[in-house]
């Protein structure tokens, strides 16, 4: 699905209209290629205090080999483009503190080049020592989302909450919102907590993984199966029979295996169970993915389409959680993600049965998160906006003109940037990530 | 009430069966169900003799033949004092009227009947666009010359193409192939697997011309000798070069060489008491002993189309006492290679039979050499409701010869339907 609109920008006409008549003006955003840098241009970290958090980031920043600088003054000037801005805040601890945010982004935010990346590091409000620290890092999150809004040309800016000893977790995600990988994920928020260090290769991470697709023959799931496969899993895909040969042409592609079932059936979780532990023994990721929508309002709803909505989207990635688990088919340490959508976040027009499946996977997650750690399992979940797939290339033209430039990013996103955002989950090296629902939507204006 | 009594399969006979369009495509379906008829009435010698009742059915008809069987017996050789009626239970057709003769004998209240079934797919029931069967109907009501001229004037070109029937389900639009295709990709079963079968069924059915065995169940018609389908010289080679006609792409595994063909043919059975065939001087070759159907949900893709039978057979194994291992014969009606073959997997399937039919171990293997011993309808061909009765009479006549034993008949039907039974001896 190409954004004709988003071509025509990028004309000499199209750029002259743009430019005088205040259209939305997309920066085609680029995604990272296989062996590209985590980021390639120099970086400015700053910082409130020195803090483990900020060691930590600086060493991250070194081990990927980004040029960086912690002084800001005569970058406002030069010929500088910063590629990322990454900021230090896990050190304040009351609002006097939040003054630095703006003495150190206003001279440089300027200079931040098309794409380039903002990461504001805080410390989880929840697990703050003092009610004024708590206060001051609520805080980052109006500044960030704001800030999100501000950037232009393809820049994204997001937060991330690090639990108090946390900071060696700190990784996985910071080489996620720094790469190009995490270029549809904007005005987000991640929270990281402790977890075991694991020390794999950044660029095979799931080596001797195995990794569940649920609907892995087309769209997002096939891009979420080549994904994983590409950082090194062993994929089994999953679908409907009725589409048996997409499914093939996928795991032809990328090796693994292919289960052809419906989630919905009784024995769909047993079904799972019994080929994962045949052919490979165990689990170590699931992505419940599959999923469908009967659009009605509530008025004019069946109460077939409700119930299959719920019935594919909800109830199967529970049974299917609740067999995995309970089986220990699902290896300790391994990760479950869920695919919720902005839809269960801000709801919409017709989707009553959609949204209510979507906010239930929110629930799952959430319900599952507390319970699994004692596992090291780790359970989150993406909430995808508008991506360009062959469901939303069906949407009427108007509808999804708005639903592609209603974001801060204002065009629509790839499936591979749903894919990269559970590939950061799975990574073991995010072991301390979970609970999370990230939206992958370019900060769209829904349910922000 | 008082005790059930044994219901025995006296005889059998049925029309060799032909391909769509071919020998009998100028013969109805009355035609050849007063043919299988009148050929058992004669082997039988029960010619002007009054019976119970016939019971058979057509699953494609005619509206006009809405009293087929009662007006096929007043053409044949029986008396024309024997009451008749229709049934349709799409392929189960033909053994449900076997069952439904049977439980009226087993409870005395009638001594013997003939079941039976016909179809027809050449001299199918062609009929006119909904829309235009509206306007006729309205046309029909009119009153006046003006009210006639308004209502003709609805007519519009396209409600002139008529309504032909279709092999599929109306529910979910798909070919019954297609809906077989997506059981076989659930259950992994591989092209070979499915051309292996299906050369079995002509080996086997060519085997029991060349030794007799169908001699004296079938009677020729219109020059007909033998199934039009059978084809004594496949290989699995030959098979497997066939192109797939259901399911899409590289995972596409059915052809119309392990698929049935559409076909014309009947069959009719003679089911009675043990003192009535003595009576009349015939022999018991097998009884009827248990029966069962069952549906499935396959509308929301909850269970393939065809699986029915796959629950059937457990609950009746259940009411008899019997393991799936407990039979010398097993009549799998083939549908389509894939059906028998998705059936038979699903039974030694422990998380199939454990969730889907409740069972504490899986009903296990049978042994395929018992498996449609004397061909099955991937050979002879599959006029709908002319199965039962086919498979009826040849395990009977089987069971007869064998000196004694038990057969297992399983027959899928449309609309995620199964009929079941067993025979005995």
């Amino acid at each position: 699905m190409t954004d004709r609109y988003q071509t025509f920008t990028r004309t000499p006409l199209g750029q002259t209209l743009v430019k005088n008549l205040g259209l939305p003006d997309p920066t085609p955003l680029p995604r990272w290629t296989e062996g590209g840098p985590v980021i390639d241009g120099p970086v400015v970290f700053g910082a409130i205090a020195e803090t483990d958090a900020g060691k930590a980031i600086q060493a991250l920043l070194r081990d990927i080999g980004a040029s960086f600088s912690t002084a800001t003054e005569g970058i406002a000037s030069s010929e500088i483009r910063p590629k990322a801005l990454v900021f230090d805040a896990t050190g304040a601890t009351s609002t006097a503190e939040l003054t630095s945010l703006q003495r150190f982004f206003s001279p440089v935010i300027r200079q931040l080049s098309p794409a380039g990346r903002v990461i504001v590091v805080g410390r989880t409000p929840e697990l703050a020592q003092s009610p004024g620290q708590q206060i001051a890092q609520r805080a980052l999150e109006g500044f960030t989302r704001s800030l999100g809004k501000e950037v232009k040309r393809g820049a994204t800016v997001n937060l991330v909450y690090v639990a108090p000893d946390a900071h060696e977790q700190l990784d996985s995600t910071l080489r996620f919102f720094l790469s190009p990988k995490s270029a549809y994920v904007d005005g987000q928020v991640a929270r990281i907590g402790t977890g075991p260090l694991v020390g794999n290769d950044p660029d095979r991470p799931l080596a001797g993984k195995v990794a569940l697709v649920t609907g892995a023959a087309r769209g997002i799931g096939a891009a979420i199966a080549d994904t994983l496969a590409r950082d090194g899993a062993t994929v089994i895909g999953v679908d409907v029979p009725q589409n048996a040969d997409a499914l093939r042409k996928v795991i032809s592609r990328i090796g693994g295996s292919e289960l052809l079932l419906d989630v919905t059936a009784v024995d769909a979780a047993q079904r799972i169970a019994a080929h994962a532990q045949e052919q490979y023994g165990g689990l170590d990721i699931v992505v419940h993915n599959a999923g469908i929508t009967r659009d009605k309002r509530l008025a004019n709803m069946r109460t077939d389409a409700w119930d299959a909505v719920l019935d594919v989207n909800l109830r199967a990635p529970e049974r299917i959680t609740h067999h995995l688990l309970e089986s220990q088919t699902l290896r300790d340490g391994g990760s479950i993600i869920g695919v919720a959508s902005i839809a269960g976040i801000a709801g919409n027009d017709g989707q009553t049965n959609y949204a209510t499946s979507k906010a239930g996977v929110i629930g799952l997650v959430q319900a599952l998160a507390p319970k699994l750690a004692e596992r090291q399992i780790r359970i989150n979940a993406v909430a995808p906006g508008f991506i360009e797939t062959e469901m939303t290339a069906k949407v009427p033209f108007t509808i999804r003109e708005v639903g592609r430039r209603i974001n801060s990013l204002q065009q629509g996103g790839l499936p591979i940037d749903v894919a990269e955002t559970i590939a950061w989950f799975a990574d073991p090296a995010s072991a301390g990530v979970t609970g999370n629902v990230v939206r992958v939507c370019g900060q769209s204006m829904l349910g922000a | 009430m008082t005790e059930t009594r044994r219901v025995a399969v006296v005889a059998g006979n049925r029309i060799p069966f032909a391909r769509q369009d071919k020998t009998y495509r100028h013969a109805s379906n009355s035609d050849m169900l007063t043919a299988a008829l009148n050929g058992l009435v004669d082997r039988t010698g029960l010619g002007g003799q009054e019976l119970g009742e016939v019971v058979a059915g057509a699953v494609l008809k005619h509206s006009r033949d809405w009293n087929m069987v009662r007006e096929v017996v007043l053409g044949s050789k029986l008396a024309p004092t024997t009451p008749a009626y229709d049934i349709q239970q799409a392929c189960g057709t033909g053994l449900e009227a076997a069952i439904l003769v049977a439980n009226k004998v087993a409870l005395g209240q009638i001594d013997a009947g003939i079941a039976g079934g016909v179809d027809t797919a050449s001299d199918a029931p062609i009929a006119v666009n909904d829309r235009l069967r509206t306007i006729l109907l309205d046309l029909n009501r009119a009153k006046s010359f003006q009210d006639r001229l308004k209502v003709l004037a609805r007519v519009r070109p396209k409600y002139v193409v008529p309504e032909i029937p279709r092999n599929s389900e109306p529910r979910t639009r798909k070919s019954m192939g297609d809906h077989a295709a997506l059981t076989a990709l659930e259950w992994g079963i591989t092209r070979k697997a499915q051309d292996e079968l299906a050369f079995r069924s002509h080996l086997n059915l060519a085997a029991s011309y060349d030794r007799g065995f169908q001699q004296d169940l079938i009677t020729p018609y219109l020059g007909l000798e033998k199934d039009q389908n059978l084809r004594p010289d496949t290989t699995p080679e030959k098979l497997a070069r066939l192109k797939t006609v259901y399911g899409k792409g590289e995972t596409a595994t059915m052809t119309a060489g392990n698929s049935t063909p559409l076909t014309d043919g009947a069959s009719a059975v003679l089911l009675a008491t043990d003192e009535w065939a003595e009576q009349h001087g015939l022999r018991p070759l097998a009884y009827l002993t248990h029966s069962q159907t069952a549906a499935v949900d396959y509308v929301k893709g909850a269970e393939g189309l065809l699986m029915a039978p796959a629950y059937a057979v457990p609950r009746m194994l259940q009411r008899a006492g019997l393991a799936l291992q407990d039979f010398d014969y097993y009549e799998i009606h083939e549908a389509f290679a894939s059906q028998v073959l998705s059936t038979l997997k699903a039974w030694e399937d422990p998380i199939f039979c454990k969730e889907r039919l409740g069972l504490d171990a899986p009903l296990g293997e049978i042994d395929r050499d018992k498996l449609n011993v004397n061909g099955g309808s991937l050979a002879a061909g599959h006029p709908f409701a002319a199965t039962g009765g086919r498979i009826v009479a040849a395990l009977a006549k089987q069971l007869d010869e064998n000196g004694g034993g038990r057969g297992l008949i399983s027959i899928c039907a449309a609309g995620g339907q199964g009929v079941v039974a067993i025979l005995e001896k």
